[in-house]
């Protein structure tokens, strides 16, 4: 098999503050191929944000390794497109300039940019909407312009933390299709962090399951669902089997990190 | 549905977080003022109070046309309107870097910011003597003293307005590669703008107090100290008149940077 286009040895973080020493990861461990859809789910507080944030060089590992292509990722780049939970749309740009901003810091020339600004906007189905200021966009429309500008400039791959969590049920399930769709047609290779699994299913070729705080990788369930993926599919045993075997191994997770523990007890599918 | 009714139209003016029309901001507005206007006029007019304490709106109009034929309530009103300006010019320029700087960088913010804080704890007007002494009684020391009461204030608003620019704008900055000064330039600076402006509009209120108290104490010119003046010569009704010049300044000022605010940072509006 052809080297991992992501490569995680043995990542560790420790978060110490005057009041208190926080182990987020502990020993992780995780490849991602070339063009694979790779969903991160786990409780919340699991670390898996500080995972992507590692990846996307905003913060640093105190123990281990991270590569990307084999070059130890040590500071942000243009090679990685991040799309964060809160859109992060500069409120002053038009949807299409919010696109070229990226364009132009990735060292286009104007015209270039506006060229390329203007085919992404198609890609997300935003066609008329250029112009409009992300204020007179829906949360949904601002995420898709977000995803446009992190496609734009061409990364080598996404890196995307919760980017529909905001967003509302039938927005949410829109904006998976529209992923999907990206991604079949042009494959690119993604991290996705959810904690939703019904998402982290529906779009991943395999799902990795964090552990609780200090999080580590449980266990990755690879996703043989045919593609093209259809939002129909959620219904078909097949796709039930995947759903119950990340919420089982999420659930012990969740419990203990809950302070159930003892009182639910281990689930009756175990 | 039902229909809204009138006395529910009414309610919604004191309900928390409900809306109301220009037309209506207008109107309220404007009864306020004409409610206290009328109290003034009735009370002078029913002789409750003696002049010298209140005079009628008629005395103070025909004050201020008074001086505004002799060309007196235009100089007075162009040296203040020019020392302000200046003065606040002055301040701001000075306190919009510094601010940026110490919003961004906590370096800086450690090296200026305590001091600032301690220099903003002095009374302003305990700087008059020191700022005569040093100056005199010229423009020089009105420049000095609406810089001393504003500066620092502006420069810790300034601070908070460019501290609050969205954490993930600035990582959005470094995903995109752009060097430091760029991203300080292109995302922080635009980003914390509209709450720059607001700090402006805010922080030229103060200054016209300062204005006001540095011609009251040493001065040649302008409203304040024709203020001081009138005082020797029991012109109450000038006192007034000036007064009310002084509060429609405010408004009107005030006025004037909310609806540029408003058109220059148009793209928060949802249309």
């Amino acid at each position: 098999m052809a080297a991992p286009k992501l490569s995680i040895r043995g990542l560790g973080k420790t978060f110490i503050s005057d009041r208190a020493t926080t182990v987020a990861l502990a020993g992780v461990d995780l490849d991602i191929h070339d063009n694979e859809f790779v969903a991160l789910v786990g409780t919340s507080g699991c670390g898996k944000s500080t995972l992507l944030s590692i990846a996307a060089g905003l913060e640093t590992q105190d123990a281990g390794s991270i590569k990307i292509d084999g070059v130890d990722i040590e500071t942000p780049g243009l090679d990685r497109g991040v799309v964060f939970q809160s859109y992060t749309l500069l409120p002053w740009l038009s949807a299409q300039a919010n696109v070229e901003f990226a364009l132009k810091a990735s060292g286009k020339s104007s015209a270039e940019a506006a060229e390329i600004a203007r085919d992404h906007m198609h890609l997300v189905g935003l066609d008329g909407f250029e112009k409009a200021y992300p204020a007179e966009l829906s949360g949904g429309m601002k995420q898709r312009v977000a995803i446009a500008r992190a496609l734009s400039y061409r990364p080598k791959m996404l890196l995307m933390d919760e980017p529909f969590g905001a967003l509302d049920a039938l927005t949410r399930h829109h904006m998976q299709e529209l992923l999907t769709g990206i991604w079949e047609r042009h494959r690119l290779t993604v991290l996705f962090i959810t904690h939703d699994v019904e998402e982290a299913v529906y779009l991943s070729d395999r799902v990795a399951v964090m552990t609780n705080r200090p999080g580590r990788i449980k266990t990755i369930v690879p996703v043989t669902l045919p593609r093209p993926r259809r939002y129909t599919m959620a219904a078909t045993p097949q796709f039930q089997a995947f759903h119950r075997e990340v919420m089982e191994a999420i659930r012990s997770e969740s419990l203990a990190a809950a302070g159930f523990g003892a009182a639910l007890g281990p689930s009756d599918g175990a | 549905m039902r229909r809204p009714s009138k006395a529910g139209n009414f309610a919604r003016l004191f309900t928390l977080g409900g809306r109301i029309g220009a037309a209506e901001f207008l109107g309220i507005a404007a009864a306020v003022f004409a409610v206290l206007g009328l109290l003034w006029l009735a009370s002078t007019w029913a002789g409750l109070v003696r002049p010298l304490f209140l005079p009628s709106p008629g005395q103070v109009v025909a004050r201020l046309a008074e001086l505004w034929g002799s060309g007196q309530l235009m100089a007075d009103m162009s040296i203040s309107i020019y020392r302000i300006t200046l003065g606040f010019l002055i301040s701001t320029v000075i306190a919009l870097p510094v601010g940026i700087l110490i919003g961004s960088y906590r370096g800086w913010e450690a090296a200026i910011e305590p001091f600032v804080d301690f220099i903003r704890y002095m009374p302003v007007v305990a700087f008059v003597p020191l700022t005569i002494l040093w100056t005199g009684t010229g423009d020089a020391q009105k420049f000095l003293i609406i810089f001393i009461g504003t500066f620092f204030q502006q420069v810790l608003l300034v601070m908070d307005n460019v501290k609050s620019v969205p954490r993930d704008f600035i990582q959005l900055g470094r995903t995109l590669e752009m060097p430091e000064w760029r991203i300080l330039r292109g995302i922080i600076l635009p980003s914390a703008m509209p709450a720059i402006w607001d700090s402006m509009r805010i922080s030229l209120g103060w200054a016209w107090t300062w204005l006001v108290v540095a011609e009251l104490v040493a001065a040649t010119s302008g409203l304040g100290y024709r203020i001081t003046t009138a005082q020797r010569f029991f012109q109450t009704d000038l006192i007034f008149g000036y007064l009310l010049l002084l509060g429609i300044l405010g408004l009107a000022t005030d006025q004037a940077m909310k609806y540029s605010g408003r058109r220059l940072f148009r793209y928060l509006e949802v249309r």
